[in-house]
């Protein structure tokens, strides 16, 4: 017995699957060259998995910032901000973030996981009540058990499952706080925010949306789904991240809460960690300047998400409940979503493998993530790579070639 | 109450079960993350109540159930 022994459960689940030759935990690429294509075993290998959602990890004027931050201000900032000072890139950052989203306050953490480990730890304390959709993000379940308050959890995306257990609230003391997110990040599926948001002012409780996959996404400006569904002045605060369509590493949260700095003082995961570093603030503030000046950036990524989920859909494959840039097919047990991402990545195609219990309903997927750069050539090469792999594994019930005549 | 228990148990599983007060609801009735989370659900929707997620990790056995549905019933619960 090691001290490890207690988790061997999740070892037989991935023997298993190393058994058939699958080890998705050792994807190692000899190079990424750009944002849409890697080299993997000497090959040209398609990146349909990565969140890149508008391809800015190579754009020439985010690499140019980042060099001329980390030249002028050195490699990182060695300490938190509480312990070695606020630098101007984080009040800029900061800044930039506030009038984009054209609210009063923005705070910016060292990842997208601390941002929800420490908003919602310490906007909800004992007493109070937190309101989480089921198929939450690991980071919004970790926050919720690093503060103090209850935690309910109600159905997927079902406001109605939600307001019964408001409604069961109703007298108990306390601050009720409600989190979905944006865009869910295995089915692609969007939270129904206007009901939501119903719910909410019904109810009196507050609204923290994470839009995480949604920031430049949705929304005419990018702001998100709640800028897409209309609901901008119910949402109390809302959480994102600069690791998927900003192209680094970093979270953030802005509300209009007129106390909102009293974050800075009290929330640990905030203040006992290191500040971003200079070159990456740079390059996050560049890529939300280019994330707003470039609409065309959305409009290309709709594109392209929108081929990809008709095609798959057209194939016969078990897509989502809708197009977004986060396609997902279910497939019918693990063993058989392994080998068929296996198969795909030798292919020349590579996605995400999803298996519980990372997923809504234990469900086995193949997740890819569609980004702006993707060419159109690009999509229909990792469609023809599904259907071929699909022939092979005995999937496919209708031609590829319809659901292109379909576009 | 044990019988309305088992009835749900059997909605979720779709199967009959027989349970005792020892019963233990992963390791005898062989429920995943996901079983237990539609049979919590389950429960919840048929008392009219939500047991908060610390309440639900303390649940091993029907017994344990059983007892957090009353003090989440009559308003008692620590
Ligand atoms: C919904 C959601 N929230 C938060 C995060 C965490 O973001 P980060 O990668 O910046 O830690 C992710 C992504 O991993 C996510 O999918």
């Amino acid at each position: 017995m090691t001290i490890l022994a207690k988790h061997a459960g999740y070892r037989q689940a991935y023997d298993a699957l190393l058994a058939h030759g699958v080890d998705p935990l050792n994807v190692r690429f000899d190079s990424v060259l750009s944002p849409t294509e890697g080299l993997w075993n000497g090959r040209r290998t398609i990146l349909l998995g990565t969140n890149n959602y508008l391809g800015l990890t190579f754009d020439s004027d985010c690499i140019e910032r980042a060099v001329e931050a980390t030249r002028g201000q050195g490699t990182g900032t060695t300490g938190s901000r509480v312990a070695n000072g606020t630098y101007d890139g984080h009040k800029r950052l900061e800044e930039a973030l506030a009038d984009f989203y054209g609210r009063e306050h923005a705070m910016v953490f060292s990842t997208g996981y601390q941002a929800n480990l420490g908003v919602l730890s310490t906007l909800v304390g004992r007493g109070d009540h937190l309101m989480l959709d089921a198929d939450s993000h690991a980071s919004i379940y970790d926050g919720s058990r690093l503060g103090m308050a209850e935690v309910i959890r109600f159905r997927h995306n079902n406001p109605d499952d939600l307001y019964k257990r408001l409604r069961r609230l109703e007298g108990v003391p306390g601050d009720r706080l409600i989190v979905v997110e944006g865009i869910y990040s295995m089915l692609g599926d969007t939270a129904p925010l206007k009901e939501i948001a119903a719910v909410k002012r019904e109810t009196g409780a507050y609204l923290l949306v994470d839009e995480a996959h949604s920031l430049g996404v949705l929304g005419r400006t990018g702001r998100g789904l709640a800028e897409a569904a209309g609901v901008e002045a119910d949402v109390d605060f809302i959480v994102g991240t600069f690791s998927k369509s900003l192209g680094s590493v970093g979270g953030f949260c802005v509300s209009d809460s007129p106390d909102f700095d009293l974050l800075r003082i009290v929330c640990r995961p905030y203040m006992f960690t290191a500040s971003l570093p200079p070159g990456v603030m740079a390059s996050t503030h560049e890529a939300l300047k280019k994330l707003r000046a470039e609409p065309a950036l959305r409009v290309n990524l709709m594109r392209n998400a929108t081929r990809l989920y008709d095609g798959l859909t057209a194939m016969g494959f078990q897509t989502g409940p809708e197009p977004n840039p986060i396609v997902a097919v279910t497939m019918p047990d693990q063993t058989t979503a392994g080998v068929f991402w296996k198969m795909l990545l030798e292919s020349g195609l590579y996605i995400n493998l999803a298996v519980p219990p990372a997923t809504p309903a234990n469900a086995s997927l193949l997740r890819t993530s569609i980004s702006a750069a993707h060419t159109i050539q690009q999509i229909d090469t990792a469609l023809d790579i599904f259907a071929d792999v699909g022939r092979k594994l005995g999937f496919l019930q209708s031609d590829r070639r319809r659901a292109a005549g379909a576009l | 109450m044990r019988d309305d228990i088992a009835a749900i148990f059997e909605q979720v599983l779709g199967r009959p079960v027989a349970i005792s007060d020892d019963t233990d609801i992963v390791e005898d009735l062989g429920m995943d993350s996901l079983g237990v989370m539609n049979f919590v659900m389950a429960i919840e929707d048929f008392y009219d109540l939500s047991i908060p997620l610390d309440r639900v990790a303390q649940i091993q056995t029907v017994a344990d159930l059983i007892r957090a549905v009353e003090e989440l019933k009559s308003g008692t619960a620590a």
